[in-house]
């Protein structure tokens, strides 16, 4: 479904970072936590494709969506100098979503940079239903972490690492992670961020034997499954496209080269 | 309904308006169907099928250029049997002309393609694919030489009874002479053009932004070159040309028939907005109507043959 999202919001929240939110009723309707909208940037033909932005709100009672995104070139530079009253062309929800029927109550929820964008929603949907939340949120320095009160008002636990060391731990999610998986119950995982960090997460669940989900991203050409830009090779040998099989895939699903 | 007459001939098919997709661009068309009605196009034609499945080049496949997408996908499919079995019957059941686009690693393949695809039915036609960029054996390697589109066209024809078109690469000197090796190979039509082989590279990372190095260029950018080729080939052959290249709107569209093409296809047109193909149908039909022609015939070419050409018929599909 194409929908026209009206700007309610579009505020400079942290380093490079934006968050804006639109009227699409539409959209916040039917999305689940985990997919994504491909979003127009412009009538004209440059930039020409669309640009997939994960939903970080889904407000289906109020019609609001709301998008957490890194300005990282000249797409998303057009997109964060848009204004409130603004409409911009919403191609979805697209992609398959975060899956929440695990057996057990505690889901740890692991976001590298601007990864931890599309975990909030899943976090509500997993408080909705009374499990208990830990997030790690790892990014490069302090001003690159954003959003923070909005776990801590729905009483998850937050644990933060930093490259630098400016918040929280320094170094990377997996070690506060692994001392997690080595004492304490861990039914379930999320994790979304750069490959190298998927990967490293990964390694860790099936060493400990957890089952979990990765949200991961590709170059998309379309975001319906038609062009193949996003084919990504699973551990079985078939192929995957992010856009449609994903952008969440089972830990262990695919092949990391 | 319209008074206006809309319908167009590749070969022995007639199809009802002269919209259809570019290869690789719309899947089996199945995956459009919450934005697009299928029934609507004139034609549908499904992404490239080859013999054996292949699994396509390594990431990343597409990066985004000026007005354009560079890509490499490598003709990822699943391969003619699971194509024929799976998909085939589920796209036949919304009665809209498929065209089959086929690709070979070597020339005896294309035969065997055709072969294979002439026992269905719901196959309206073939699309003799001599110029994907993306592919090592095979693809444009045979489209460059005008040899070899020969022997390619006059096998695939040698195995079907179907209309054959054949895919042309822009990436030649002359696309007339190749043009012209593949209607004396007994071509029906002419699909032109495929991507403009291109390169992008990644500053940060210091290499080529595609895994495959170069790519194939598609959209808006390549428009002038594929309407050139379109006007200069359409004045030398009298078989059909689908012309495709940027289109993402119907003035497009209108553009390439008035160089001559008798049906258009939309490619990356349709990742902009995936109701590309419905705008364009719906388009062309206003701009003969409010524009005094009552059938499409008289705008095909008209940007060479002039204003009153058209109205004494067509002489590519004799309408």
């Amino acid at each position: 479904m194409v929908e026209q999202g009206k700007i309610l919001i579009n505020e400079h929240v942290g380093k490079d970072i934006w968050r804006m939110e639109l009227k699409a009723p539409w959209i916040a309707q039917k999305a689940r936590p985990g997919q994504f909208v491909n979003v127009r940037l412009t009538e004209h033909t440059d930039p020409l494709l669309r640009r997939p932005i994960s939903l970080h709100g889904i407000d289906a009672d109020n019609g609001i969506i709301c998008f957490l995104y890194l300005v990282v070139g000249k797409g998303t530079k057009i997109m964060s100098e848009l204004e409130n009253g603004d409409s911009l062309d919403l191609l979805g929800p697209l992609g398959n979503g975060f899956s929440t029927a695990f057996q057990g109550k505690r889901a740890v929820l692991i976001g590298g940079g601007i990864g931890s964008a599309p975990l909030y929603p899943l976090m509500e949907m997993l408080k909705a239903q009374k499990k208990s939340v830990t997030l790690i949120y790892g990014a490069k320095d302090q001003d690159s972490i954003v959003c923070l009160d909005l776990y801590k008002e729905n009483q998850a636990e937050v644990i933060i690492t930093t490259e630098d060391g400016s918040a929280g731990e320094k170094g990377f999610v997996t070690a506060p992670f692994e001392a997690l998986l080595r004492n304490e119950s861990v039914n379930y995982v999320y994790a979304c961020g750069p490959s190298a960090m998927l990967r490293a997460v990964e390694e860790l669940t099936l060493k400990y034997g957890v089952d979990g989900e990765i949200s991961t991203e590709a170059n998309m050409g379309c975001g319906l499954g038609v062009c193949l830009s996003c084919s990504t090779p699973g551990r079985d040998g078939k192929n995957r496209k992010v856009c449609t099989d994903g952008p969440v895939f089972k830990m262990g699903e695919l092949a990391y080269e | 309904m319209s008074k206006v007459k809309t319908a167009v001939k590749i070969g022995t098919l007639t199809v009802k308006n002269p919209v259809t997709t570019a290869s690789g661009t719309f899947g089996s068309g199945l995956e459009m169907r919450e934005y697009v009605d299928l029934r609507k196009l004139g034609a549908i034609t499904v992404k490239g099928t080859t013999l054996k499945s292949r699994a396509g080049n390594p990431l990343p496949r597409c990066t985004e250029t000026p007005s354009g997408t560079l890509n490499s996908i490598g003709l990822e499919n699943p391969g003619v049997d699971v194509f024929v079995a799976d998909i085939l019957p589920q796209v036949a059941a919304y009665e809209t002309p498929i065209i089959v686009n086929i690709a070979g690693s070597e020339i005896p393949e294309y035969g065997r393609l055709a072969e294979i695809l002439e026992n269905e039915d719901a196959v309206s036609a073939l699309e003799a694919n001599v110029s994907c960029p993306n592919v090592k054996s095979g693809g444009m390697a045979l489209g460059t030489d005008p040899d070899l589109v020969y022997q390619v066209t006059k096998l695939v024809k040698e195995n079907t009874s179907k209309p054959v078109i054949v895919k042309l690469s822009p990436n030649v000197t002359d696309i007339v002479s190749i043009a012209k090796a593949a209607e004396e190979g007994g071509a029906d039509g002419l699909n032109l053009i495929n991507s403009v082989l291109g390169l992008a590279i990644d500053i940060e990372h210091k290499r080529p932004a595609l895994g495959n190095i170069v790519g194939g260029l598609s959209g808006p950018a390549i428009k002038p070159i594929a309407l050139r080729m379109v006007y200069q080939t359409a004045q030398a052959v009298t078989i059909p040309i689908i012309g495709l290249g940027g289109i993402v709107s119907w003035q497009d569209a209108i553009e390439f028939l008035m160089a001559g093409a008798t049906a258009v296809g939309i490619g990356t047109g349709n990742f902009l907005d995936p109701a590309t193909t419905m705008k364009v149908v719906d388009g062309i039909e206003k701009y003969l109507e409010d524009h005094g022609f009552s059938d499409i015939h008289e705008i095909i070419g008209i940007a060479w043959k002039g204003q009153n050409a058209g109205k004494e018929g067509c002489h590519v599909c004799s309408e």
